[in-house]
């Protein structure tokens, strides 16, 4: 009798230890959820959370985002930890069939497996939700998947992250909080021509979604040269410090994922961003042409100048600086240009939740016109980066969907 | 038929500042909050934004941002014996649409009311005697007082990121700011404006009359500010793009600027556009209302249930959904009896021109960018030697320069033609004006009922204003513009050129949107509305917000009183009425 209600103890005590160390576990994963900003692709706008349907825009077509909800049909309930593992480290789904690198598995193939465990387990925890997924709009051959065997022969490196011994533990959390989850180099890391990321030329600024991502290496100018560990954790934190605001796809970053982080992972991120080295090629020297940065310092003053103010200098905590921005010196000025024609809003987060923004200047600016105060800006309070024509303006200005300011 | 939709604990009708100020509170307090606002969600950008904003003839001339009169206006008569006829277009004030009310296109002059105001009936007694108030003068003392006000005043300026001077720092008397005031608990938020040239003209020629000039309380902003809810706001360029514009900078404080990036977050606030309510709907013991009905964009009628209504719609429309909802006893002149729609009052302004020789760059503006002195306010001044109660401050504003509305032209320039061009040219950058702003008391003849002729698009009367300035006002206005004129003298202008009010009334040309009355607070309900937390003496789940609580209009102008009460009123539905739904207050 005794030995049974022993028994009988320890099943409900090892019950109550599975239920705490359960949703443990989940809440592990929503942090590790948030931190990998999955919502940003396989939440679409206005839908379900996590249902998918979200269109992703590659250079190669729209891949649109599957639903990971744990519905049994449509969505990943029937996947056990092992397919998801599989997933997340070699980008194959359940049925062994290639996924496509939109889906960041260059990255997640180096998170941990207990890491990886609790992702699941969050996910598993959300309500489920029924919703087919939509066939992606890849031209052949890449609509054929097992072509991504190829890619992965090419660009991907399997494994998990290994902790470099050389560096401090905040550094090496930093480097798989980057190089993993965080999939920076996703967008920040440039491209080959067939998508596979540059590794040599980690974090120097690359594409996503019609805007340039900025050098995240210890360049001055487009780097992060100029920023203080606090400044990046702030940005990180809050959206914005004293030397600009994000806005575009990294606004969702902020508002979706960094915001969320801990104190120590942002700073752990910080530290590690810090140690990333400077490019090799020096940025080109400004423009010279007077009549076109007279130009550009003209409407400089009449459009920009009431926020970002005459000195460049913005206003604080309100309005980003334009002197020494990284943005406004990037090597390529899309993203400076995508704002100017469309407007930008900078992330609201629970520790700034202005979201002040920016009008579109696209009905009221000529492409010369934003050539000419971009040629202005890159050149302007010792700000140093190539002029810029025209026939980039009309590049953007088509790739834009400029939502009407009036 | 009315379609009838899940019910709310609390819906706002009408979405300005009061409005805004409530669902930033109630949501707080866990509250399920729906705002019913007639008009369009409007945000700073896109919709003010600084590409398109400064566009004097689309918003000043064409009045893009306010009330259209072919879908919602009021009758308007001088007296008794005159038959009202509807405005057809905007006139001596501006009733907002959309999202942010005439918070979005005010000017930001951001006062608070003396406390000798706010018991002007018993001060006067005190001070002058019985005789001195005229027998159809029907002021009272406010329900509340200053000190009671005062901690929500502040809360009110540090929620807009006021800027100014205060000159009275807990009874202690401050240099440079308004020694007049009423004791403030501490400096506002942020420092005065910088000044217009004009403006230093102005405090040079006061000082040497022997007046005490200040800067005027600001809701434009003096340096970036971040607000009492986390809300950043920008630096004032001195676009001069106030009045009758939305601001582009997010440097003037509207609900826009200060509450909605943390209200629209919210899982339990929601705002509804296109919703015109029609009534609030009582139940049969009509002593408890059960919500309210709004006819959307379509013309679909529906019944919005809720525990709580408050109504936060402009000063005349708030009565006016009173008396079509019969809530509370219509008052009537002939009688004196009755209260809604009782002690309808306004405002009374005049102005002297001034010509100087010096440039003064008037387009370098903002809207409470002035200076001012306030010795004629209130009871600042012994009334005994002048016959009449109340007055106002004088000030001199460089709110813009306009290219349309906002020039000044000497007495003898042509009005047309090359020599009107040539005096334009000579004057534009050489002119100012001072203002005078004075109070106007309640008189048992003037007051807002419904019109018995004309009807809105939904078939609901009109509201009818019955209105004119009496002898006691005009008096008071000519001693202010006596006193300007003074100012405008020791300025030593090439010429000055006063502009008094005299005769009736007119709703016609634009004067101030400070209409006040039609449903004000007091402490007994056979002359009040509403009790001291503006809750309606005979529905005590309505509450009634704005200017139309003031028992009559003082000498500034009135958005930091409005806002103070809204803070006093939110204070006590979260304090006391939610605890205890019920009265707050037993006659």
């Amino acid at each position: 009798m005794r030995s049974f209600a022993l028994a009988l103890l320890s099943i409900w005590v090892g019950a109550a230890w599975a239920s705490t160390s359960e949703h443990a576990a989940i809440e592990r994963g929503r942090y590790l959820v948030a931190a990998g900003d999955c919502a940003a692709c396989h939440t679409a706008e206005g839908g379900k959370p996590f249902a998918g349907g979200r269109p992703v825009p590659t250079p190669f077509g729209t891949i649109y985002s599957t639903n990971i909800t744990p519905d049994r049909e449509t969505g990943i309930g029937e996947w056990s930890p092992e397919d998801f593992y599989r997933a997340m480290h070699e980008g194959k789904d359940k049925q062994g069939r290639h996924l496509y690198p939109a889906f960041p598995y260059p990255w997640y193939t180096k998170l941990a497996r207990e890491d990886v465990d609790a992702i699941k387990a969050y996910l598993d925890a959300l309500p489920p939700v029924r919703q087919e997924n939509r066939k992606t709009a890849l031209p052949w051959p890449l609509s054929v998947r097992e072509v991504m065997a190829g890619w992965n022969e090419l660009f991907f490196k399997e494994g998990e992250y290994q902790p470099d011994s050389s560096q401090s533990a905040e550094w090496n959390r930093g480097a798989y909080l980057v190089e993993g989850l965080g999939h920076c180099g996703a967008c920040h890391t440039p491209k080959n021509a067939l998508g596979g990321p540059k590794r040599h030329r980690t974090l120097e600024g690359g594409y996503g979604e019609n805007w340039y991502a900025t050098s995240l290496t210890k360049d001055v100018r487009d780097g992060l040269g100029d920023w203080s560990l606090d400044e990046i954790v702030q940005y990180l934190k809050t959206g914005s410090n004293a030397k600009g605001a994000a806005t575009g796809p990294m606004a969702e970053v902020v508002e979706n994922s960094t915001q969320h982080l801990s104190e120590a992972d942002l700073r752990a991120i910080a530290t590690y961003l810090k140690s990333v080295p400077e490019q090799k090629q020096k940025a080109k020297g400004p423009g010279d042409d007077r009549q076109r940065l007279a130009r550009g310092e003209a409407i400089y003053i009449d459009q920009c100048a009431g926020c970002h103010m005459e000195n460049g200098e913005g206003q604080r905590n309100a309005f980003p600086p334009l002197r020494g921005n990284a943005v406004v010196q990037s090597k390529d000025p899309e993203t400076m240009l995508h704002m100017v024609l469309a407007g930008a809003r900078v992330a609201a987060t629970r520790g700034n939740p202005s979201g002040l923004a920016m009008p579109a200047f696209d009905w009221k600016l000529t492409d010369q016109d934003v050539a000419d105060l971009a040629t202005y800006l890159r050149g302007a309070w010792g700000n140093r980066a190539a002029p810029v024509p025209a026939s980039d303006v009309k590049k953007v200005r088509k790739s834009v969907v400029a939502q009407s300011s009036r | 038929m009315a379609t009838r939709l899940p019910k709310k604990d609390v819906v706002l009708v009408g979405f300005g500042w009061t409005a805004a100020i409530l669902a930033q509170e109630l949501t707080e307090a866990g509250m399920q909050v729906l705002a019913l606002e007639r008009g369009a969600y409007r945000d700073t950008v896109p919709d003010f934004a600084v590409d398109h904003i400064q566009d004097e003839y689309r918003y000043a001339i064409r009045d893009d941002l306010v009330e259209e009169p072919e879908r919602e206006t009021l009758t308007f008569r001088n007296s008794l014996q005159e038959t009202a006829l509807p405005m057809r277009h905007i006139g001596s004030f501006r009733p907002a649409v959309g999202a942010g009310g005439a918070g979005v296109h005010w000017n930001g002059q951001t006062w608070r009311f003396l406390p000798d105001d706010f018991r002007i009936r018993s001060h006067t007694l005190e001070r002058y005697g019985a005789k001195f108030i005229p027998r159809d003068m029907t002021i009272q003392d406010w329900p509340v007082t200053y000190q009671e006000l005062e901690p929500y005043f502040d809360k009110f300026e540090y929620l807009c990121g006021i800027s100014g001077k205060a000159g009275n720092l807990d009874g202690k008397i401050v240099e440079g700011g308004n020694p007049f005031e009423g004791a403030r608990r501490r400096e506002y938020p942020l420092p005065p404006l910088k000044r217009s040239y004009a403006t230093v003209l102005f405090d040079k020629a006061a000082k040497e009359v022997g007046l005490k000039p200040f800067p005027c309380p600001a809701a434009n902003t003096s340096a970036p500010y971040k607000n009492i809810y986390g809300v950043q706001m920008g630096q004032c360029t001195f676009c001069g793009y106030c009045e009758w514009f939305g601001c582009g900078n997010y440097s003037k404080s509207s609900p826009q600027s200060t509450i909605f990036p943390v209200l629209f977050r919210k899982q339990n606030f929601e705002f509804r556009p296109y919703c015109n309510v029609t009534r609030v709907d009582l139940d049969g013991s009509r002593k408890h209302a059960t919500g309210v009905t709004y006819i959307d964009a379509q013309g679909q009628e529906f019944e919005q249930p809720a525990e709580l209504v408050i109504l936060c719609a402009f000063a005349t429309h708030n009565p006016h959904l009173l008396l079509l909802s019969g809530i509370g006893k219509p008052y009537d002149p002939k009688t004196g009896e009755g209260v809604v729609g009782r002690n309808y009052a306004y405002q009374i302004t005049s102005s002297v021109d001034v010509f100087t020789d010096e440039i003064l760059n008037p387009f370098m503006g903002a809207g409470s960018l002035g200076q001012a002195v306030d010795e004629f306010n209130g009871d600042n001044f012994d009334h005994g030697p002048h016959g009449f109660v109340g007055g106002g401050y004088i000030a001199l504003w460089t709110t813009g320069g306009r290219p349309i509305h906002q020039s000044y032209l000497p007495k003898d320039a042509p009005k047309w033609g090359s020599g009107w061009k040539k005096a334009m040219a000579e004057n534009y950058l050489k002119a100012c004006s001072i203002a005078t702003h004075g109070s106007v008391m309640s008189y048992r003849d003037a007051y807002l009922d419904l019109d018995p002729t004309y009807r809105d698009v939904y078939g609901n009367p009109l509201l009818r204003m019955t209105f004119d300035f009496h002898q006691n006002e005009l008096k008071m206005s000519k001693f202010l513009t006596d006193r300007a004129t003074q100012i405008a003298k020791a300025m030593k202008p090439r010429s000055f050129h006063p502009k008094p009010r005299t005769g009736h009334y007119s709703i016609e040309p634009y004067q101030t949107t400070h209409n006040t009355g039609g449903a004000i607070m007091g402490s007994d309900p056979r002359t009040s509305v509403v009790n001291r937390y503006l809750q309606t003496w005979d529905v005590a789940n309505v509450f009634v917000m704005g200017a139309c609580a003031f028992p009559q209009n003082h000498g500034y102008n009135p958005t930091g009183t409005v806002g103070a009460l809204t803070y006093w009123a939110a204070d006590a539905i979260k304090n006391q009425y939610l605890k205890n739904p019920g009265p707050l207050v037993h006659a």
